[in-house]
């Protein structure tokens, strides 16, 4: 039954969990150490460190490894189906329905409106991850970054894979010594 | 920009692929990243559309980053598409996952990749800021100076000091949306009739 517990499990705790991945990360240890007892606190928060280390959705990252300690490769699809295919069906199907009525006023109406709270929630997201990172390596590393980085890609127009690339160097080579 | 050659499927795969392997931190990291193929490198579409889509994908439950991932590749290329656009998102680093457990302890207390991901942050900040800052600037075209302030306050208000759900909130806002150009144009009605009446 370990098939049908993975599918159950991992639908729950994506459908769940509000705010994209992170915010699915309790619900999923709830089903994975409370609930089926696939692995204990301490390999779970194994897990999430190693997790968080990796680049990529974290909510996925979870599902692929514990469906593959469970039941192997077969495990790891049926988790990761499980995660993804609901909300991915859902948002496919709602934007199509939104495609087709794109000339009514309402919904124009609609599209407009969202726009204010993406900024803001953008806004407060960038708060966030400014925080974050003062805290961890100071305000003058962060400032410092924050400048190249914005020069680099909006002055500049350089790829953000590039600027991501050089600020991993820089943080291997500098900020290790710093945090 | 970037390359255009390959075709739809090799476009998907190299765009996914890249925003998967360099979004550290999950989904929000990504989102900047995914902006960029969709938007600007591949015009896939417009930033309108993004913003849809992302407002969409926030409304929904599960991870956000792979819902988008879904959509992108299933309009462009329907179901196959969308699988394409979801695997070569999330399966290198799941891969890796699995391989790289046995070095666990290493990896999330090395120094080195602890300073890494720090240095990265701030990079992910800038792209952020400046996608809230080109939402807020068509936000305020759309619907004026004043009007527009008024609404940033008030998503302030519900999602930063009240703590209100982030798709409570744009649940709220669609609702109004739907009316708003009904609104205008009744209050636009009323205006010229005053002055009709009063001229």
């Amino acid at each position: 039954m370990d098939w049908l517990n993975l599918i159950i499990g991992f639908f729950l705790a994506n459908v769940l969990g509000y705010g994209g991945g992170p915010a699915s990360i309790p619900l999923m240890y709830n089903e994975i150490v409370n609930h089926y007892k696939w692995m204990s606190n301490e390999d779970f928060s194994n897990i999430l460190a190693l997790g968080n280390s990796l680049p990529g959705p974290i909510a996925t990252k979870i599902a692929a490894f514990v469906g593959f300690d469970v039941l192997g490769w077969p495990g790891m699809i049926l988790a990761l189906a499980a995660t993804i295919v609901p909300s991915a069906a859902a948002l496919i199907v709602l934007l199509k329905l939104l495609h087709k009525h794109r000339q009514s006023l309402v919904v124009k109406g609609m599209s407009l409106l969202v726009q204010p709270v993406i900024a803001m929630m953008m806004l407060l997201l960038t708060w966030q991850m400014a925080d974050s990172s003062i805290k961890s390596s100071g305000i003058w590393h962060f400032l410092g970054i924050a400048a190249v980085a914005y020069w680099a890609m909006e002055r500049k127009k350089i790829h953000p894979a590039f600027v991501v690339c050089a600020a991993f160097v820089y943080g291997g080579l500098v900020l290790s010594h710093v945090i | 920009m970037g390359m255009r050659k390959g075709g739809d499927y090799a476009q998907l795969f190299w765009a996914m692929f890249k925003t998967g392997v360099l979004g550290f931190g999950g989904g929000p990291s990504v989102i900047p990243l995914i902006r960029h193929e969709a938007v600007k490198n591949y015009n896939w579409i417009d930033n309108d559309e993004f913003g849809e889509i992302l407002a969409l994908a926030n409304a929904l439950p599960g991870p956000i980053a792979t819902k988008m991932a879904a959509y992108l590749g299933y309009r462009r290329k329907k179901t196959l598409g969308a699988t394409v656009a979801v695997l070569s998102h999330i399966l290198p680093s799941a891969l890796a996952m699995i391989v790289l457990m046995s070095v666990v302890q290493y990896l999330s207390s090395s120094q080195i990749v602890q300073g890494m991901i720090a240095g990265v942050i701030p990079v992910v900040a800038v792209m952020l800021g400046v996608m809230a800052y080109e939402f807020g600037e068509k936000a305020i075209k759309g619907l004026g100076k004043a009007f527009g302030i008024v609404l940033f306050a008030a998503a302030f208000v519900l999602l930063q000091l009240l703590d209100v759900h982030d798709a409570i909130v744009i649940a709220l806002f669609l609702a109004y949306g739907a009316f708003h150009f009904k609104l205008v144009r009744k209050l636009q009605e009323r205006k010229s009739k005053n002055e009709a009446s009063g001229g």
